[in-house]
């Protein structure tokens, strides 16, 4: 039985670009190699487990949905802004290619899912990122979605809690891309001037615009293990001193060794800890 | 030995001719009056031919040439008084950025500025204008200082981007930017920001946000150089003259998509021909938007600088079904 899907796995090639039958291909939700350290993991209990290896504890990218349903109470998540599309500013030959390539194969529109929740509980504005669209860079309508969701929260006096993931500034809308970092940054320090909470989470991987804007300024920063965060991306550092980097260089580990994030938390206690931290803002008294 | 670009050759030339036959009028006491009036109308022509038509990539080269004015020709030109201020207060002081006081027509202004070089021993210690976080703190604390005194600031726009280096992740440049950007976006006082070469990404927008952004007419202020652009998705760097046009670099192209207010004209041939002229017009162009700036009460400053940066691109953005 076991082998049996295997071989059949050796049968299917999947040419770059390719998608495979929508958001989930019938090979690969059987089995799972661990990215770090080769596992083969049976899907099913790497779902249950969070999507972290059992065995060496390797923090799976999530999609958008799977991470609202790992951190929202089941049912209370309410979508806002989820029918803003992009356009091609530029009219550039395969961005709009691109853009329904990525639609298709998320199911999602653009490369965040902004809304309302509660996390134990008590209410938040949610906003998650996800990679798999377009490596979640930020052009106009991320940027703008994330505008609305601070300003909801600060209409509705919600704290707000972004999840980022991204490649940074999406080229294909050039300078409207560069843009969204003041417009970002700017609805967020609206909530620190209200007084409303506002926590980052950092996943793998967050960078460029997306680090250098609204993800590096939350009033609680927290990271997951062995997220990579920085500004510019390793290859291009490599390329430009010429040198390879050290291990573990722009990981969540170092970056909380040189002060730029309050915590590091795994999976399992990542919703536990955000109620906590919403609990310790939202109840004047225990 | 000046730096003459490709397209500039025709131009150079000609000016070399008649400068040649000056020097042969002076010397043999011929009178050659008409013969070299008639190169310099020739040259003007040419160069107006020439620069009434660049291309993108060509303003990029213009916008990149080492000899053209730098942060501290301009304060030179423009500011009196000027006192420079070191540091962040935190590592160290950083050469790729300067800041300081001085006075603009008479009134205290905080400039702060991206500084390149003007040759390669220069550019080497100013790290070719690429600021490391202590450059962008520095400039942050100078703002800080500009509210607390009511000054305006002044930025000056000229890096071709944040440094991809060790010690720059280190000491969390994502955090120094996004930070500079906050501490802009909430300022009390007015700022302005003028692209006066290259305006690269992270690096330039964390000196961008003002109430009023100006470009020189022949500079460019992009998400991703050319190159880079075009070596990520052409898969090929050497398509960057395609992608200089293709993603809407150029100060005119900026200001008709609504990202700038203002393009300032520069002397034919560009700033570097002609430095004295181009920061003539600079003084009046930054004359004029610190008159209007300085119009609006202090308190709406920051509200106005919100809604005009909440608005930038919002005309490509549709509404669909929710999937």
């Amino acid at each position: 039985m076991v082998l049996d899907f295997l071989r059949k796995q050796k049968y299917i090639t999947v040419q770059p670009g390719q998608e495979i039958n929508g958001a989930r291909g019938a090979v690969e939700s059987v089995w799972v190699k661990c990215e770090r350290c080769g596992e083969l993991i049976f899907n099913r209990d790497l779902e249950r487990n969070l999507k972290v290896c059992p065995k060496c504890g390797f923090h799976f990218r999530l999609s958008a949905p799977e991470r609202i349903a790992q951190v929202a109470d089941e049912g209370s998540f309410t979508e806002m802004d989820g029918g803003l599309l992009p356009v091609n500013p530029f009219c550039l030959a395969d961005y709009d290619d691109r853009l329904a390539r990525a639609c298709r194969s998320t199911g999602l529109n653009e490369a965040v899912v902004c809304g309302e929740c509660t996390v134990e509980g008590l209410p938040a504005v949610l906003v998650v990122m996800d990679a798999r669209f377009m490596m979640a860079s930020m052009g106009t309508v991320v940027g703008e979605k994330i505008t609305r969701a601070a300003e909801a929260a600060l209409e509705r006096r919600k704290p707000l809690i972004i999840f980022s993931a991204s490649g940074g500034a999406r080229m294909q809308e050039g300078m409207l891309s560069l843009m969204q970092l003041p417009k970002t940054v700017s609805a967020v320090s609206k909530l620190g001037q209200a007084g409303i909470l506002y926590i980052s989470v950092l996943t793998d991987p967050t960078t460029g615009g997306v680090s250098a804007s609204f993800a590096a300024l939350g009033d609680i920063i927290i990271a997951e293990p062995g997220a990579l965060i920085g500004f510019a991306g390793p290859r291009v550092i490599e390329q430009t001193i010429r040198q390879k980097l050290p291990e573990g260089f722009q990981r969540a580990e170092f970056l909380k060794q040189h002060g730029f994030i309050d915590l590091i938390v795994a999976r399992p206690q990542l919703k536990e800890t955000l109620a906590l931290l919403l609990d310790l803002h939202l109840r004047k008294e225990a | 030995m000046p730096v003459v670009l490709d397209f500039e050759r025709p131009i150079h030339e000609l000016e070399q001719k008649i400068n040649e036959l000056k020097k042969f009028a002076a010397e043999k006491g011929i009178d050659l009056t008409n013969e070299i009036s008639v190169l310099e109308n020739r040259a003007r022509e040419v160069r107006e031919s020439i620069y009434g038509h660049l291309t993108s990539w060509q303003k990029v080269q213009i916008a990149r040439h080492p000899e053209r004015p730098n942060t501290y020709d301009y304060i030179n030109y423009l500011f009196t008084d000027f006192v420079e201020l070191h540091g962040d207060r935190f590592f160290g002081d950083d050469p790729a950025v300067v800041g300081g006081i001085g006075r603009f027509r008479g009134r205290p202004i905080t400039v702060i500025g991206h500084l390149k070089g003007k040759d390669t021993k220069e550019n080497i210690a100013r790290n070719f204008g690429m600021a490391h976080p202590e450059g962008y703190r520095k400039g942050m604390r100078l703002m800080a200082q500009a509210e607390k005194f009511g000054r305006p600031v002044i930025c000056f726009i000229d890096t071709p981007g944040a440094y991809p280096g060790i010690g720059a992740e280190e000491r969390g440049q994502f955090e120094a930017i996004a930070r500079s950007i906050m501490t802009m976006a909430t300022l009390k006082t007015p700022i302005i920001s003028v692209v006066i070469g290259e305006g690269g990404s992270g690096g330039a927008i964390a000196f961008g946000v003002s109430d009023r952004i100006l470009m020189l007419e022949f500079t460019i202020y992009s998400v991703i150089s050319p190159e880079g652009y075009a070596s990520i998705l052409y898969k090929d760097a050497s398509r960057a003259k395609e992608a200089a046009d293709e993603i809407k670099i150029t100060a005119s192209d900026l200001f008709e998509l609504g990202i700038i207010d203002r393009v300032v004209p520069e002397p034919p041939g560009g700033a570097h021909r002609d430095p004295e002229a181009a920061a003539k017009n600079l003084g009046e162009a930054l004359a004029e938007a610190l008159d209007e700036v300085l119009k609006v009460p202090v308190d709406q400053l920051v509200p106005y600088r919100y809604q005009k940066f909440r608005a930038m691109g919002s005309e490509f953005i549709k509404e669909g079904p929710v999937l």
